[in-house]
């Protein structure tokens, strides 16, 4: 970081082309049925295509490893936060709800006041 | 440090060196951006938690959205980021006048990204998808405008549209235009740095020895639009096979 | 007294910060980092003073089993201003925004912090977000609680949640500026010399504070937006009719308020190590675990704060591994407490004021961390979950921790804010009485939620009185401890004995300039040669470099 990188114009056209390269593959692919993939396709395209920006249009190859270390705290957090409160989703119907809950009879204690 | 460098008067006076204040400065909107990812992670774990709850809500919600408008303005936005980009690389070489000008396209992508965006919300309001009291939504109506309009119906989305609840459609447009609508705010604080970038340019304050301004606007830009680079498949193309 | 310091004071006196313009404009208008964090302080007194009003009132409301003092509704709201000045206009700012903006330039020997504009917007930013909430109330109030859950605070309640919501949201943001230029000031304004394991740790528990700023604030700010956006929109992000979850509002708010806890009590923690490590003559023992331990709580923090939900409708698997992980955070708390206690060992212990806030701190935010681990034990937790345990515990960790690290911060740099000494024989007695009154306010709390008393109710069973009779007993023995401590304070801004620059033979680069500091903070850049604390060493740690030259030649 010491040095300031100048980074060639052809390489910013060249990732550019890729970015729209990316765009026309991933709506490509969003046409296409891969099951439960077509998600994690559309997802992973879209992580090589923020790649590829914060890389070489936010220079950050070429930064120091502190940036580096700050990028990727960011992105350490964001999926702590979703997949935790996620786990809990996924898991809420892995304890059996007792009868008595969730079908409410007349007989049931208290509710016949 | 009494040589009276070229790049000496850019230093403020609490840093010691140039490179120190460049430095601050790339860490400062780093670590900005750090907190603009979090901000944004919120809304993401909601769309994320009620698309795996309401699968197939967020499948006619998605096919109630335009894929032309959208892929369209995302490669807008790529653009933008390209002319950005090129912006800071004349700024590095000492070419005022060609960063002014990729700094002014910059902007012209910036606000049609912002109009077709309002297209895009007035053709919703139009239909009444805007969530409350006046949101409707008639799946079998729909269904029938998509035959009509040829698209391919897959037993996917007629799955769909015949079982959806509308109330979750409802859930899905809360947090696309929740999502949408903080994206295009920072779209509107970016374009306005950018003006201020324009005239501070244009005044000559920068030149291949102090930079940081353009460099730092430069980052933010680029992260809004990764922001939209994430956006436009989760929002446009879910469930579209 | 140190040899520089003496020299610091003998080199053609420089203007003070405090005498370096006089006028209004000189205030409003400063971007000296200093000044800055007297105007945080003056500022969070008055929100403090407003947070304890509301404590009062409710206080003597609850002298009685019937509630006839104030009405539920006005008690609600009376409860509610308590918790949102406290956090987020007094608790979140104190040892931040003033002692970290005071002390960590000169600390880390930089004339100022990296961004000084920003830094004062910040402060400016914080009034505004402060405008809004007091509007709120005096508006009519706001009766959802601090943390504005959903769906009360969305749907139901008719008090003014969106004035209060946008206050904080913006008070948020004003956290984040000061974080962040913390986080790049430590990163990249350090002296020469000043290397990571040379900084006092004070500055290593601030930085890792500002990451939890960091990471944390703006999932708060969102979760607020989302209640604006529900509620002045009407879009139903968490409304039940539409599918919605309110309970996913509780993930995103506790994702930042655990966290949010630490960003009360860490800067707290570095007070204490600079503190014990000063009054018992000692370098602060384990000084590499002391400092990772922060920023291992900053991170083990994020992972918990599912221990808030156990009885919201969250999976209990979930709950499982949240009880499971909260009790990680007691190993860093831990580690710190062994190593304040061996530093104290066979260390010199002098018993001024500080030190007895200190003391105080040890020993409150030990009940407040034992006492948690009740509440992250899921089964113990179903029967103390929201009852005035719990109210007992988190005030003995962020008023025994954190008011008392921030009172302890106060007396320890008073000198060197103001350039004059407070009355230590004062200071002591109102040490005593805080601590007592606050032990007599919060002990019987702990027995009456053990007991069943939940908490926000305005009346109350009949058995309960005596211990909410005690309790506001020890709350007015408190008020009269900070009411002493605010008049000897300001008394001695006037009439204090004039300090030295070090007036407690510490060590450190605050030590080595002036009391009170000039604008810049050094007269030279200060060169680092030695590790902090070093009590052992008779002269200073910085070397002055090129002294015979006045610093307007320098740059
Ligand atoms: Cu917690």
């Amino acid at each position: 970081m010491s040095e300031k990188h100048v980074i060639p114009v052809g390489t910013y056209v060249g990732i550019f082309t890729a970015l729209i390269a990316l765009t026309g593959l991933t709506v490509w692919v969003a046409f296409h049925d891969f099951g439960s993939m077509n998600t994690v396709i559309a997802v992973g395209i879209a992580c090589i295509k923020a790649l590829l920006v914060a890389l070489f249009f936010m220079h950050l190859k070429y930064s120091a490893r502190i940036l580096w270390l700050y990028a990727g705290t960011a992105i350490a957090f964001f999926i702590l936060l979703i997949t935790i409160t996620l786990s809990d989703y996924r898991s809420r119907e892995w304890f059996p709800t007792p009868k008595a809950w969730s079908q409410p009879t007349a007989t049931a204690p208290g509710a016949s006041h | 440090m009494s040589s009276a460098s070229q790049a000496n008067e850019h230093v403020a006076h609490h840093f010691e060196s140039a490179e120190q204040q460049r430095q601050s400065a790339q860490l400062g909107m780093w670590a900005f951006l750090v907190t603009e990812v979090m901000f944004f992670s919120g809304l993401f774990a909601a769309y994320i938690i009620y698309r795996s709850l309401y699968p197939e809500a967020w499948t006619v919600g998605s096919h109630m959205l335009s894929i032309g408008l959208g892929g369209f303005n995302t490669i807008i936005l790529l653009c933008s980021s390209l002319t950005m980009a090129l912006a800071v690389h004349a700024a590095q070489t000492d070419k005022r006048g060609a960063s002014a000008r990729w700094i002014i396209l910059t902007i012209v992508l910036g606000l049609a990204f912002l109009g077709v965006k309002m297209v895009e919300y007035s053709a919703k309001i139009e239909h009444h998808l805007v969530p409350g009291a006046h949101f409707h939504l008639d799946p079998a109506q729909e269904l029938a405008n998509l035959q009509a309009a040829g698209v391919q119906v897959g037993d996917h989305l007629r799955h769909a549209m015949e079982t959806v609840n509308t109330a979750h459609v409802q859930l899905f447009f809360s947090l696309y235009f929740a999502i949408t609508g903080l994206h295009a705010l920072h779209m509107i604080i970016g374009i306005g740095v950018m003006i201020w970038l324009l005239k501070t340019t244009i005044e000559g304050r920068y030149s291949s020895a102090y930079i940081n301004p353009v460099e730092v606007s430069g980052l933010y830009w680029h992260f809004v639009d990764i922001v939209w680079i994430f956006l436009f498949p989760l929002l446009y193309l879910v469930g579209r096979h | 007294m140190s040899e520089a310091s003496t020299n610091a004071t003998a080199t053609a006196a420089p203007k003070s910060y405090l005498d370096d313009g006089s006028t209004i404009r000189s205030w409003l208008l400063t971007i000296d980092h200093k000044r800055i964090a007297i105007l945080y302080l003056i500022s969070i007194t008055i929100f403090f003073a407003l947070g304890a009003f509301a404590a009062a009132a409710f206080r003597l409301e609850l002298l009685t089993p019937q509630g006839d003092f104030l009405s539920a509704e006005t008690y609600n709201k009376f409860f509610t201003m308590h918790g949102i000045v406290m956090i987020f206009f007094f608790l979140l700012p104190s040892i931040p925004a003033v002692m970290g903006n005071f002390l960590i330039p000169i600390m880390i020997g930089a004339k100022d912090m990296a961004f000084p504009r920003l830094n004062l917007l910040s402060w400016y930013v914080f009034m505004a977000g402060a405008g809004l909430a007091i509007s709120a109330i005096i508006a009519g109030g706001v009766d959802t609680g601090w943390t504005f859950y959903t769906p009360y605070s969305s749907m139901y309640a008719n008090s003014h949640v969106i004035l209060a919501v946008t206050g904080a949201f913006i008070a948020g943001f004003s956290s984040i500026m000061t974080g962040l230029n913390i986080i790049v000031t430590v990163q990249k304004m350090r002296a020469p010399g000043l290397t990571w394991f040379r900084l006092p740790l004070f500055v290593w528990s601030m930085y890792a504070t500002s990451l939890v700023v960091l990471l944390g604030t703006p999932v708060v700010a969102i979760s607020l937006a989302m209640i604006f956006v529900e509620r002045f929109l009407g879009f139903g992000i968490f409304d039940p009719a539409l599918g919605g979850d309110p309970v996913l509002f509780q993930h995103i708010f506790w994702f930042y308020s655990h966290p949010a806890v630490y960003i009360m009590i860490l800067p707290s923690m570095g007070v204490i190590s600079e503190v014990i490590a000063c009054f018992s003559r000692r370098r602060v023992y384990g000084y590499t675990f002391v400092a990772f331990s922060s920023l291992a709580i900053a991170v083990i923090g994020f992972f918990v704060w599912g221990h808030h939900m156990f009885v919201s409708g969250q999976s209990a698997y979930a709950g499982v591994i949240f009880s499971f992980l909260t009790f990680f955070v007691a190993i860093p708390t831990a580690i710190k407490i062994i190593n304040w206690i061996m530093t104290m060992h066979k260390g010199s212990i002098s018993f001024d004021a500080p030190m007895l806030y200190a003391f105080g701190f040890l020993g409150l935010f030990l009940v407040g961390g034992l006492t948690g681990l009740f509440l992250s034990t899921m089964a113990t937790d179903v029967h103390l979950h929201d009852t005035y345990f719990v109210v007992s515990h988190f005030h003995y960790v962020m008023v025994g921790g954190g008011v008392m690290g921030f009172f302890a911060a106060l007396h320890y740099w008073w000198p060197k804010m103001m350039g004059r000494m407070y009355p230590e024989g004062w200071a002591k007695f109102a040490a005593i009485v805080i601590f007592i009154g606050f032990n007599l306010t919060f002990l019987p709390q702990f027995q009456m939620g053990y007991h069943g008393m939940p908490r926000r109710y305005h009346a109350y069973a009949p058995e309960f009185q005596i211990m909410h009779v005690m309790s506001t007993a020890g709350a007015s023995v408190m008020g009269a401890g900070y009411l002493t401590m605010f008049s000897y304070l300001i008394w001695s801004l006037f009439k204090g004995k004039k300090a030295s620059a070090n007036p407690w033979d510490s060590r450190g680069l605050e030590w080595e300039t002036a009391c009170p500091p000039p604008t810049h903070n050094f007269l030279e850049t200060p060169v680092v040669t030695q590790d902090a604390y070093s009590f052992d060493l008779p002269s200073v740690t910085c070397v002055l470099e090129k002294k015979d030259k006045p610093e307007e030649h320098r740059v």
